[in-house]
């Protein structure tokens, strides 16, 4: 059984390009084999932060197009040998992708036997990020703890629930899931960011992680090594850690309170 | 929190955050499902009021109730309060 995860948020630069790379990753760490898909037409970016920019030769649109096969499109991660990434197109022709083109492509994945496919989505309401949620099983809403990114969250929930396949047709709707990102536990305790009890509440949604600010994703991207892969950082354990809820395991979320600090520094610190 | 901040009695702008996303993230929901010419219903209604009063579009308020069988427009309009004398 294949399932259709996408990641999405309305709002930009909030952490999709960079969920969809580790989430894929830490599947196929644990053995399923996993395609991620980059829906940023004109945007491509997935590429460059699973670091095999260089090795595109095929796109999405190609094989949509019939310019090439399904499987000369996707490209094979280098260090696991599960996971495949197919790019997005560089074109600015927004009508490239279409609803049956998207289906047939899934529909390809899905008899190959793929256990997961990531669909990372563009940011917006218009076609691409539509058609990436179109025929999601689950989907995975990143939301930074700020008030225009919870506000377009919300606006994402109402699509999901309205024009996706599932919903459509009754399947029981798309599954989802909240993914907090860009957390920032000292801010949060002085009362100047949003609390993942806050968002959570305002959503009414079930958190599968949060994911603290880092410089370590920066330093991933950089390297074109995906933020989970950095074993000794917070993101990637709390990466680690939604992809394990994911599969069902159920863990208490981490990185929630400030790191402690000396006696000084708490008595004065701000 | 340290000792200091203890002091500082400014507003917490989480809570202030908070809570106007509770309100638009409500409204936001009550409309959706609604009939598609809600917002432009809204916005014709704010001009016609601004005819007569001036009041802010804040003050108007419209929502759709849905009740067993039928739905109720409901709309309020808090006019603003008469100058004193
Ligand atoms: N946990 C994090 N800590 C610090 N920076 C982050 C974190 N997550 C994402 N970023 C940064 O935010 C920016 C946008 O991330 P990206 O994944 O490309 O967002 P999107 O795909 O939603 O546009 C990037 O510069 C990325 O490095
Ligand atoms: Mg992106």
């Amino acid at each position: 059984m294949t399932e259709i995860i996408v990641v999405t948020s309305g709002k930009g630069g909030v952490g999709k390009t960079t969920t969809s790379a580790s989430m894929a990753c830490g599947l196929a760490r644990r053995g399923k084999r996993v395609a991620v898909i980059d829906f940023d037409i004109g945007l491509r970016n997935l590429d460059l932060i699973m670091g095999c920019e260089r090795r595109v030769v095929y796109d999405f649109v190609n094989v949509i197009n019939g310019d090439c096969t399904l499987k000369q499109a996707l490209i094979k991660d280098k260090r696991l040998e599960t996971l495949h990434v197919l790019a997005a197109s560089q074109t600015r022709d927004k009508d490239a992708l279409t609803e049956d083109g998207v289906r047939r492509v899934l529909d390809e994945l899905i008899a190959d036997a793929f256990d997961y496919i990531i669909c990372d989505s563009p940011a917006g309401i218009e076609k691409g990020a539509h058609l990436a949620m179109y025929f999601a099983d689950r989907a995975v809403v990143v939301v930074n703890p700020e008030i225009s990114s919870v506000r377009d969250s919300d606006r994402i929930l109402g699509l999901l629930a309205s024009k996706t396949h599932r919903s459509a047709n009754g399947n029981g709707g798309v599954k989802e899931h909240l993914l907090l990102t860009r957390y920032n536990p000292r801010r949060v305790a002085n009362g100047e960011m949003l609390s993942v009890e806050d968002v959570k509440e305002i959503l009414g949604l079930d958190v599968i992680g949060v994911v603290p600010e880092s410089p370590d994703v920066l330093a991933a991207s950089n390297a074109g090594v995906p933020v989970i892969l950095s074993d000794t950082s917070d993101a990637a354990a709390a990466y680690q850690d939604a992809v394990a809820r994911l599969l069902g395991e159920e863990l208490p979320l981490r990185f929630l309170d400030e790191p402690k600090r000396g006696f000084f520094a708490r008595m004065f610190g701000g | 929190m340290g000792l200091l901040s203890l002091f500082r009695s400014k507003p917490n702008s989480a809570s202030i955050a908070k809570e106007r996303l509770r309100i638009i993230v409500a409204q936001e929901r009550g409309g959706r499902g609604g009939p598609d010419y809600l917002p432009l219903l809204r916005r014709e209604l704010l001009q016609v009021i601004h005819k007569y009063v001036n009041v802010d579009p804040e003050a108007v308020q419209i929502n759709l109730e849905r009740e067993a069988g039928h739905e109720v427009l409901e709309l309020s309009v808090a006019l603003p309060q008469k100058p004193p004398g």
